[in-house]
């Protein structure tokens, strides 16, 4: 059979057009986080200062001051999540891993996958039905419960993930020796698959870091210092939200700078996620 | 030099009390009948080695004896397994146990992620020995015993994963040796390890037949024939033969157990 040159050219065409398109979707994939980069930068580094991260914001109007509160109370309120969120949803991960086949446990895996995929707004709105409502004011109990809801799913399903990529010989070791079940889930399959939570633990941590809309309705935001648990507390995203939509330039200004902290911050998270998984004592080879 | 060591007379003419015996055992997997009707009684201090072709249900049994088949679902065993005159399966039994008194060392090397000293240490630990001093003595001792102590007497702080084949299967020996049980349950534990290391386990088996009652389960017919005094053959889930390792090898009763020692299936 014989091939045409004019094929083989059309041929040689349609294959430099292919590998072009996906290059270039390729770059577009990663061209927002870099103009995102960019323009924070741009405009949040000249409000960086020391003021800005350890004073409180002024009245309204009067140019200067900081956001210490909401760095602190962001960090307060993750934290506080994270204590709710990491015993719950590692219970349900190991819980989903072992005994993963009864119809309870696909119930269970779909509803975390549901509530996974609940938009975050809907999971402020309940939290506030649920805890401000009754307890008459917003709270960073609240706006930590809300968190928490965030990163629960995320990290049951990890924690399922990597627990079930444990092999099973090492299972059969312990439970050989004479240890029961639990202990050596304890001992032996969590350690084993320590690495690969402690990233989707992470990953958690930064997604609920830079939500606004659970933290809206729930720890509302406050001016103040505070660190009771039953009162409004500020965070950066929801004063992002106050200050980008102020008639301040300056408060504008100061909106960029608690963004950049905010992205810095995520980075950073996403950063000891990737470097977690490698473990001195690598369990999956 | 490892020596094949045949039965002397007088063992073998006095048994004494068997350390486990079966009774009409029959293992189900689903609908699969893996095991079927097995007597079998296994002698203390005594290697019995089980061969048969792959399928033919010598590791379903083994994990019988200490009642690994719970963690499959869907098993269903039958019959008596007997150990020390004591029913294995009675729901009296605490499982924790009796797997401390029947040990059980895998096909594949499997330590755990972490390090020599902490894997030996896993079983004293878990059955609530806390001292330092006391669990030292143990790791030596079982590290002794199971003749990789000289190898890794100035890394025991380094990861067991980074061992070679042949010395995580000592090692994972030594995890046995160190909760101090009376059986051993080997399943094809040179199987994944090359002549050189499989010979050093052999040795080892030697050593500790003294002190251990073993089963072990293989492939390989001349590792049968090198460390057992007893053999059984299983076929297709019933033991068609069992007795003394050199009455086997060497007059076999029964048609398949020749073929398959002749090598010609399996």
């Amino acid at each position: 059979m014989r091939i045409s040159k004019m094929h083989e050219l059309w041929r040689r065409f349609i294959n430099a057009v292919s590998l072009t398109l996906t290059g270039v979707c390729a770059v577009v994939v990663m061209a927002p986080v870099f103009i995102i980069l960019a323009y924070l930068l741009m405009n949040g580094v000249r409000s960086l200062n020391l003021e800005f991260l350890t004073s409180l914001p002024k009245s309204p109007g009067e140019p200067r001051g900081g956001m210490a509160n909401a760095i602190v109370g962001s960090f307060y309120m993750v934290g506080l999540g994270l204590i709710l969120a990491l015993p719950v949803g590692v219970g349900a991960g190991v819980y989903l891993a072992e005994f993963g086949r009864t119809r309870y446990a696909q119930v269970v895996r779909f509803m975390a996958d549901v509530l996974n995929g609940v938009p975050s707004i809907v999971i402020g709105v309940s939290v506030w039905a649920l805890l401000v409502v009754p307890m008459r004011s917003f709270s960073a109990l609240a706006g930590g419960v809300a968190l928490s809801f965030i990163m629960i799913p995320m990290i049951a399903r990890t924690t399922e993930e990597m627990v079930r990529a444990v092999p099973n010989a090492l299972r059969e070791a312990s439970l050989g020796l004479g240890a029961t079940y639990a202990r050596t889930m304890w001992s032996v399959v969590l350690p084993a698959a320590r690495g690969g939570i402690v990233t989707g633990v992470m990953l958690a941590l930064a997604r609920a870091f830079g939500e606004a809309a659970p933290l809206l309705f729930t720890a509302l935001g406050n001016r103040f210092w505070n660190f009771y648990l039953d009162r409004p507390m500020a965070n950066l995203p929801t004063q992002i939200y106050e200050y980008a939509k102020s008639p301040y330039v300056d408060w504008h200004r100061q909106a960029w700078a608690a963004a950049l902290v905010l992205i810095i911050v995520v980075l950073v998270l996403n950063v000891i996620a990737r470097t977690s998984t490698r473990e001195r004592f690598r369990a999956l080879r | 030099m490892a020596t094949v060591v045949f039965p002397r007379r007088e063992e073998v003419t006095a048994p004494p009390q068997p350390k486990i015996s079966t009774r009409n055992l029959n293992v189900y997997y689903g609908d699969f009948h893996a095991i079927k009707d097995v007597n079998l009684d296994i002698l203390p201090n005594q290697i019995t080695a089980l061969i048969g072709p792959s399928g033919c249900g010598k590791s379903t049994f083994l994990r019988c004896l200490n009642r690994m088949n719970d963690l499959i679902e869907g098993a269903r065993v039958e019959g008596s397994v007997m150990l020390d005159g004591q029913d294995v399966n009675d729901p009296r039994t605490d499982v924790v146990a009796l797997r401390r008194r029947v040990g059980m060392v895998f096909q594949r090397p499997n330590p755990f992620p972490m390090s020599i000293y902490d894997n030996v240490a896993y079983g004293p630990r878990i059955h609530g020995i806390r001292r330092r001093s006391v669990l030292n003595e143990i790791v030596e001792r079982s590290l002794r015993q199971a003749a990789l102590w000289d190898e890794v007497k100035d890394k025991l702080r380094q990861s067991a994963l980074a061992l070679s084949g042949g010395q995580q299967q000592r090692l994972c020996i030594a995890r046995v040796l160190a909760v101090e049980p009376e059986v051993l349950l080997m399943d094809e534990p040179a199987s994944a390890l090359d002549p050189t290391a499989t010979f050093r386990i052999e040795e080892l088996m030697q050593e500790l037949k003294s002190r251990y009652t073993i089963v072990i389960v293989t492939h390989n017919m001349q590792q049968a024939a090198r460390v057992s005094q007893y053999t059984g053959f299983f076929y297709k889930g019933e033991l068609y033969e069992f007795g003394e390792t050199a009455k086997i090898f060497t007059n076999p009763e029964r048609r398949e157990t020749e073929d398959y020692i002749r090598g010609r299936f399996g």
